[in-house]
């Protein structure tokens, strides 16, 4: 009894965790510029895809998980400067349309490129799983973990404590203010970008070894990754890493006990709940509208 | 100027009968016939969703859960209860406006584009729906819809139909009963922007703290046109279901609900014409770019972003904007 809840439990940290990255993502770019990136998704699968490939071209794991992050980096950065930046004074509902056209378009180059078929990536440290109360724990699990909790601490410490970070506050605060206390806020937005395909990436590589990896894996990612973000309250990324756990657990908790068929609606019915008893999400700020 | 402004749509509308009444004259393959009332069905539905956004400024990323519970309940109840197609028609569209107000009165209120999160997630559990339940919807397989009747009558793409003393095949007659229902459907949701509803809602859209502070209501106005926008997608979702002959969940999929919304920004947020020109260019991109095969994905993403970085009014919007523009400087030229 105790074991299969254990169990669950360790699943859904696992996801959860991953949910908590991509949510975090989604945070990043809708502070700084109101956008939800549909294109975020993307950003874990070029991270799992070109991790994959890399290796099997002979690339040693290191080089070529950094070698895909930078890639994801890179991607971040055009998808910014070629498809957001040139379209200034477009409604926001524009820019979603656009990340959905990006999404596609990158979606498209992975299937030239790699094809549609699964691929699968070794776990990092070996095969042998872990007994914990009679519960049976993937040692990749204990990466996701633990990068997850590395790369939350590295932004804490981005955001409270560098010029860079709090610039990208100030941004997302009052873009006008911002640049009247000399803050690029082009570069601001950059910034957010590039920051936000890092952590999809990494968040990508860690988990390819449990989830497999694919072509289209970013889509369904990426939407759990954006529910998460909003049951949090949508820009709050306190808020992102507690509603990427929540919904992991929850989700493992639903497939466990009630139907793993209906696993997916569980992601869905809890933003229903959250937007209809707590429309903030659980972190929003209490917007005041001036007018 | 208010008449001006009735004068333009009611041109708006003769244009597009004399579009779908003409189009015969130059295709006769079924294949055409079947994609132009394909198009014609999804273009109603998008008439709708433009209300919604154009109208209220709300975004709907979940449009096709309607689209596909209005084609799934006629199915299912004509195919398994022995309903007539049109009242398995008006109960699914009632069944589709009591989800809508259920879901969009509570979320309405409140400001900001938590509709849109609203929205993608009923979308989502409908679709997940329609691939589990087996039994009913035959899952991710799908299942055969009978054919349209009225009274006995049977709307049928195998039939053979006379009109007005003409022998047409079933083809053409979908393709112009499909024409007329945009048509129809055009003109009622034209017919709703003249109205005191609509300038309430087009206040919303202009600024809502202003529309509330001159007595709209801002909350029931936004609801009502979500409501609306979900019928319109229930109805064509029903029609699609007969005319196709078999569904899948893909009619309520994510992608659909995204491709119904994309039809509406590309087209031209607001402009009746506009997002119809939308559905049409992006139903017809696919069989036109059928022939890149490998590369199909990559070019639609592309021209879908180039499209939207370039012109971000929309298709409609920008082209009507650039001919404004030359005529008043070959007028001033002239002076």
């Amino acid at each position: 009894m105790f074991s299969e809840f254990l169990q669950y439990l360790f699943t859904g940290i696992t996801i959860g965790a991953t949910y908590a990255l991509i949510a975090l993502g989604f945070t990043l770019i809708y502070n700084a510029s109101h956008v939800i990136n549909f294109a975020q998704g993307e950003f874990l699968m070029i991270g799992g895809m070109a991790t994959v490939s890399l290796t099997a071209m002979g690339v040693p794991m290191l080089l070529a998980i950094v070698l895909a992050v930078v890639l994801a980096g890179v991607l971040g950065v055009a998808l910014q400067r070629l498809a957001i930046a040139p379209a200034k004074n477009a409604d926001v509902v524009t820019l979603i349309i656009i990340t959905i056209g990006a999404s596609i378009f990158i979606r498209g180059l992975a299937q030239l490129v790699w094809g549609k078929e699964y691929h699968v990536m070794p776990n990092f440290s070996g095969d042998e799983p872990i007994q914990i109360f009679g519960a049976v724990l993937n040692s990749q699990s204990l990466w996701v973990l633990g990068v997850g909790s590395v790369l939350v601490a590295v932004l804490v410490y981005f955001f409270t404590r560098t010029l860079t970070g709090k610039a990208i506050l100030a941004t997302s605060m009052n873009k006008d203010a911002a640049r009247l206390v000399g803050i690029r806020t082009q570069v601001v937005l950059m910034l957010a970008f590039m920051v936000s395909a890092l952590l999809g990436s990494v968040a990508g590589i860690v988990v390819a070894p449990i989830t497999f990896t694919s072509y289209d894996i970013g889509i369904i990612l990426g939407l759990k990754g954006f529910v998460a973000a909003a049951i949090g309250g949508l820009g709050s990324g306190m808020g992102a890493v507690v509603g990427g756990l929540a919904l992991g657990v929850v989700e493992a908790m639903a497939a466990g006990y009630l139907s793993s068929d209906y696993k997916d609606a569980v992601a869905f019915s809890m933003i229903l709940l959250v937007l209809f008893f707590m429309p903030r999400g659980l972190f929003g700020a209490k917007v005041v509208e001036r007018v | 100027m208010m008449a001006q402004f009735s004068q333009f749509r009611l041109k708006g509308l003769v244009f597009l009968a004399l579009v779908v009444f003409a189009l015969p004259l130059f295709i006769s393959n079924p294949f055409h016939y079947s994609l132009a009332t394909q198009i014609a069905l999804i273009a109603g539905a998008v008439v709708g969703l433009n209300l919604l956004v154009g109208f209220a400024g709300q975004i709907s990323l979940g449009h096709a859960g309607f689209f596909g519970i209005g084609a799934y309940f006629s199915g299912i109840m004509t195919s398994n209860y022995g309903w007539s197609a049109i009242p398995a028609l008006i109960v699914g569209a009632v069944g589709v406006a009591i989800i809508a107000w259920v879901v969009g009165r509570p979320i309405l209120r409140l400001k900001g584009h938590y509709l849109s999160m609203a929205t993608l997630a009923v979308g989502f559990i409908i679709a997940i729906i329609l691939n589990n339940e087996r039994e009913i919807t035959g899952g991710p397989d799908g299942m055969p819809v009978p054919s349209f009747d009225v009274f006995g009558w049977e709307l049928s793409v195998f039939g053979q139909y006379s009109l007005f003393g003409m022998e047409i095949s079933g083809d053409l007659a979908w393709y112009l009963f499909a024409g007329v229902v945009l048509l129809v459907a055009v003109w009622l949701a034209q017919n709703l922007i003249d109205s005191p509803i609509g300038r309430a809602l087009r206040s919303v859209h202009g600024s809502e703290v202003a529309a509330s502070v001159v007595g709209v209501n801002t909350a029931k106005y936004k609801s009502l046109v979500f409501v609306i926008s979900a019928v319109y997608a229930s109805v064509m979702g029903a029609l699609y279901g007969h005319f196709q002959g078999f569904i899948t969940p893909s009619v309520a999929s994510f992608d659909f609900s995204i491709l119904l919304i994309t039809m509406v920004v590309l087209g031209g947020m607001g402009s009746t014409i506009g997002v119809i020109i939308g559905a049409v260019v992006l139903e017809l991109l696919p069989q036109l770019l059928a022939d890149f095969q490998e590369m199909e994905m990559v070019l639609f993403g592309l021209i879908l972003m180039l499209t939207m970085i370039f012109m971000p009014k929309g298709l409609l919007p920008t082209a009507a904007n650039f001919l404004a523009k030359r005529r008043s400087k070959a007028a001033g030229g002239d002076a």
